[in-house]
C-alpha cells in the first residue's frame, strides 16, 4: 500500500466507449493479488477533485526502451468512459502524470486447488476476473462467462482464452454469443457442472440474478462490488454495504473498499444489495 | 537590514509551533473530523507523529449506524457527503481506538456530538479521564431531538445552553466547531465563547444538494448532504475572519485546504491552527505537504516563527 507519482504508458480505446490504460507501477506484479484495486488520480491538478477507484486488469512487465535498462513493471486497468472523471481519462496520452494509490482491499479467495471455477463477468466487471483467471488456471478448469448488452460490451474475451480459459459469450441484443442473459448460461454450466464455484463482478442486478442463483444450489459465490468512495483506506464511510444479519438495531456496515470488494455472498445482506446501490451508477 | 534578517532566517529552521487552549501543537496542520477515521486508517501511509494533532471521527453516546447509501458525491471541486455520523461509539473507542492513538507524539483530539443535551455532557464526562485525550472538540451541527430538531448551532442560545452543559462536565480543553449555515456567524461564535469555549473550530460542512438529471433522484440517499473541498474556501475564510474578529479565544479554521498557500490564508486572517479534511482523501499526505510547504513559506518569506504570521491580514 503505498501512493506512487507515476506516469500512464499507453492509452488505448479497445472497444466503443471502453479504454484500456498501461501505467507504470513499480511492485505491483510481486504486491498485487487477484480483486485488488486502485485509487487512481486522473491528473495532479484539478478536476476531478476524488480519486476514482479501478480494479487491477493485470501487472506484468514490458521491455525498457533502451538496451540495458530494466524492464518496466505496470499494471493495466479497463474503463468504461461514463463520466467526468472518465472523460478527462479518455484524453490522457503516454507520459502524462497520475498517481495511484494501492494495491487495496480485499482480494478474491483462490478456493481449493483442483476444484472446477466459474467467472461470472458483466461488461466492465471482467476486469478484475483476468488476474483471478491467471491463477486459478494453474491448478483449475476455468470457464469464463462473459455477458454485455451488445457486441461493444465484450471485452478481451480472446486474452482468457489464451490463458487457457474456456470462454461462452452471451448479449442482450443478440450480437455476438448467444443472445440472451449471462444468468441463463450460468444455470446451465452449473447444471452441468454442480460442484464449482463461482466468481462474479459486474452491474448489480446480474451480481443479485447470480447470487440467488448460487443460493438456491448452494453454490459457493464471492462477488467484487463498485461502490462510489472517496479515500479507499476506510475512512470515509462513503463505500459501506449492509452485511448479513444487519438491523436499524445492530447496524452492520462493512467498508466496500476495507473488507470488500471481494465479499463470499453469505457476508452481505442481500435484500437491501440492489436497492442501495441501484443509484450509485457504477464507480467512475 | 531586512535582507540581512531575511537570510538569517533563511538557514534557521523556522518554528512551527502553535498553542491552542493550553495545548502545545508541533505545527498548526491536523486533520478534520471525519476524514481522517479513527488514525489508524491513515498511518500506513504518514507518520502521525509528524502532524499537530489528531482529530477523531465524531463520536456520540451510542454507536450509529449512518445514512443509507449513496453516501457521497463528487460536485464541482468538491464533494458532497451524507455519512450520518456512522461511528463506533464513544465506549468502544476508548476502549479500541484510543490505545492506538495514545502511543504517538501527537495530541489527540476527540470530536463527539450528541442528540440532546444530556448525550453531549455524558459523552464529554466519559472522556474527562481518558489519559491521551488532549481536547474535545464538539460538534454542534447537530439537530436537538427533544426540541422539535432544531439545530443546537444554528440558535445562540440553544448553543450557549449545551456549550455551558459540556463545560460543567469536563476539565478538558473544550473546542467547539460551528456550523456555516447561519445567518450571522459572529452571534454564535461569542455565545459558545461566553458558554466557557476555550477555543473555536470552524467551518463544519455547508448544507448542499446535488440532483442526477436523468433519473430525477437527488445524489445523495439523504437528499441534502454536507459541501466540503476547494469550492468551500474562500467562504470559509470570510466566516474565520469574521469570527477572530468576534471573540478572544483562539480560532481553528478549516475548509477547502490542500495546499500551504491555503492554509496561510487562514493564518493570515487569525486562525491559530487549521485542519485539512476532504484532501486527505485525495492525497493521504496531504497534510505532510501542508507542513512541509509552510516550513519552505517561513523559510522563504523570513518568518522565524509561525506565530508571526497569525492575524497579520493588512485591510
Amino acid at each position: 500500500m503505498k501512493n506512487h507519482k507515476t506516469i500512464i504508458l499507453s492509452n488505448q480505446e479497445i472497444s466503443p466507449g471502453y479504454y484500456r490504460m498501461r501505467i507504470l507501477a513499480p511492485e505491483y506484479s510481486r504486491l498485487a493479488k487477484p480483486g485488488q484495486f486502485v485509487m487512481f488520480r486522473v491528473q495532479r491538478s484539478l478536476p476531478p477533485l476524488l480519486r476514482r477507484p479501478f480494479g487491477i486488469f493485470r501487472a506484468g512487465f514490458m521491455a525498457s526502451d533502451c538496451d540495458g535498462m530494466a524492464e518496466k513493471e505496470f499494471i493495466e486497468i479497463l474503463y468504461k468512459v461514463v463520466g467526468s472523471g472518465t472523460e478527462i481519462m479518455q484524453e490522457l496520452h503516454q507520459g502524462d502524470r497520475v498517481e495511484l494509490l494501492g494495491p487495496l482491499g480485499r482480494g478474491f479467495d483462490l478456493g481449493d486447488p483442483h476444484e472446477e471455477k466459474i467467472l461470472v463477468g458483466g461488461g466492465i466487471g471482467l476486469v478484475p476476473l483476468y488476474m483471478l483467471a491467471e491463477k486459478l488456471i494453474e491448478t483449475s478448469q476455468v470457464r469464463l462467462l462473459m455477458g454485455g448488452r451488445t457486441r461493444n460490451d465484450i471485452i478481451t474475451v480472446t486474452e482468457f482464452e489464451r490463458l487457457g480459459v474456456e470462454t461462452y459469450v452471451s448479449t442482450e441484443d443478440g450480437s455476438l454469443g448467444e443472445e440472451g442473459l449471462v444468468t441463463q448460461v450460468l444455470q446451465r454450466k452449473l447444471d452441468k457442472y454442480p460442484k464449482a464455484s463461482v466468481y462474479a463482478c459486474g452491474p448489480m442486478p446480474m451480481i443479485d440474478a447470480v447470487q440467488r442463483i448460487c443460493a438456491e444450489r448452494g453454490t459457493s459465490l464471492q462477488v467484487s462490488l463498485e461502490a462510489l468512495m472517496a479515500c479507499g483506506v476506510g475512512a470515509c464511510l462513503g463505500c459501506v454495504v449492509k452485511g448479513a444479519g444487519h438491523s436499524t438495531e445492530n447496524p452492520r456496515y462493512l467498508c466496500t473498499c476495507k473488507e470488500g470488494p471481494v465479499f463470499y455472498a453469505e457476508e452481505l445482506d442481500w435484500n437491501r444489495l440492489e436497492q442501495q446501490n441501484s443509484a450509485g451508477g457504477g464507480c467512475h | 537590514m531586512a535582507t540581512q534578517h531575511k537570510q538569517q532566517v533563511k538557514n534557521k529552521r523556522p518554528s512551527l509551533s502553535v498553542e491552542i487552549a493550553g495545548l502545545k501543537l508541533k505545527n498548526p496542520v491536523m486533520p478534520a473530523s471525519g476524514t481522517f477515521g479513527y488514525g489508524e486508517e491513515y498511518a500506513p501511509y504518514l507518520d502521525l507523529n509528524g502532524l499537530g494533532a489528531i482529530v477523531t471521527k465524531g463520536l456520540s453516546l451510542n454507536p450509529r449506524a449512518g445514512n443509507n447509501t449513496p453516501r457521497i458525491c463528487e460536485t464541482v471541486s468538491g464533494m458532497l457527503n451524507a455519512i450520518g455520523l456512522q461511528n463506533v461509539g464513544i465506549d468502544a473507542f476508548i476502549e479500541h481506538k484510543m490505545p492506538f492513538l495514545d502511543q504517538f507524539d501527537t495530541p489527540v483530539i476527540v470530536n463527539f456530538f450528541g442528540n440532546t443535551q444530556e448525550e453531549y455532557g455524558e459523552v464529554a464526562a466519559r472522556l474527562d479521564d481518558v489519559p491521551g485525550v488532549g481536547a474535545l472538540e464538539m460538534n454542534i451541527s447537530c439537530p436537538n431531538v427533544k426540541h422539535g430538531g432544531i439545530v443546537f448551532g444554528t440558535d445562540a442560545a440553544a448553543a450557549h445552553q449545551v456549550v455551558s452543559s459540556v463545560r460543567k462536565r469536563t476539565g478538558k480543553p473544550l473546542i467547539v466547531k460551528l456550523t456555516p449555515n447561519v445567518t450571522d456567524i459572529q452571534v454564535l461564535a461569542k455565545a459558545v465563547e461566553d458558554a466557557g469555549a476555550d477555543a473555536i473550530s470552524l467551518i463544519n460542512t455547508l448544507t448542499g444538494m446535488a440532483v442526477d438529471v436523468k433519473t430525477r433522484k437527488p445524489r445523495l440517499a439523504n437528499t441534502i448532504g454536507g459541501l466540503s473541498g476547494p469550492a468551500i474556501r474562500p467562504i470559509a475564510v470570510r466566516l474565520v475572519h469574521q469570527v477572530v474578529q468576534a471573540v478572544n479565544v483562539p480560532v481553528i479554521g478549516i475548509g477547502g485546504i490542500s495546499r500551504a498557500i491555503d492554509a496561510l490564508e487562514f493564518l493570515i486572517v487569525g486562525a491559530s491552527a487549521v485542519q485539512v479534511g476532504t484532501a486527505n482523501f485525495v492525497d493521504p499526505n496531504a497534510m505532510q505537504t501542508v507542513i512541509d510547504g509552510l516550513e519552505e513559506f517561513c523559510r522563504n518569506e523570513g518568518v522565524a516563527d509561525i506565530n508571526d504570521l497569525i492575524g497579520t491580514l493588512e485591510v
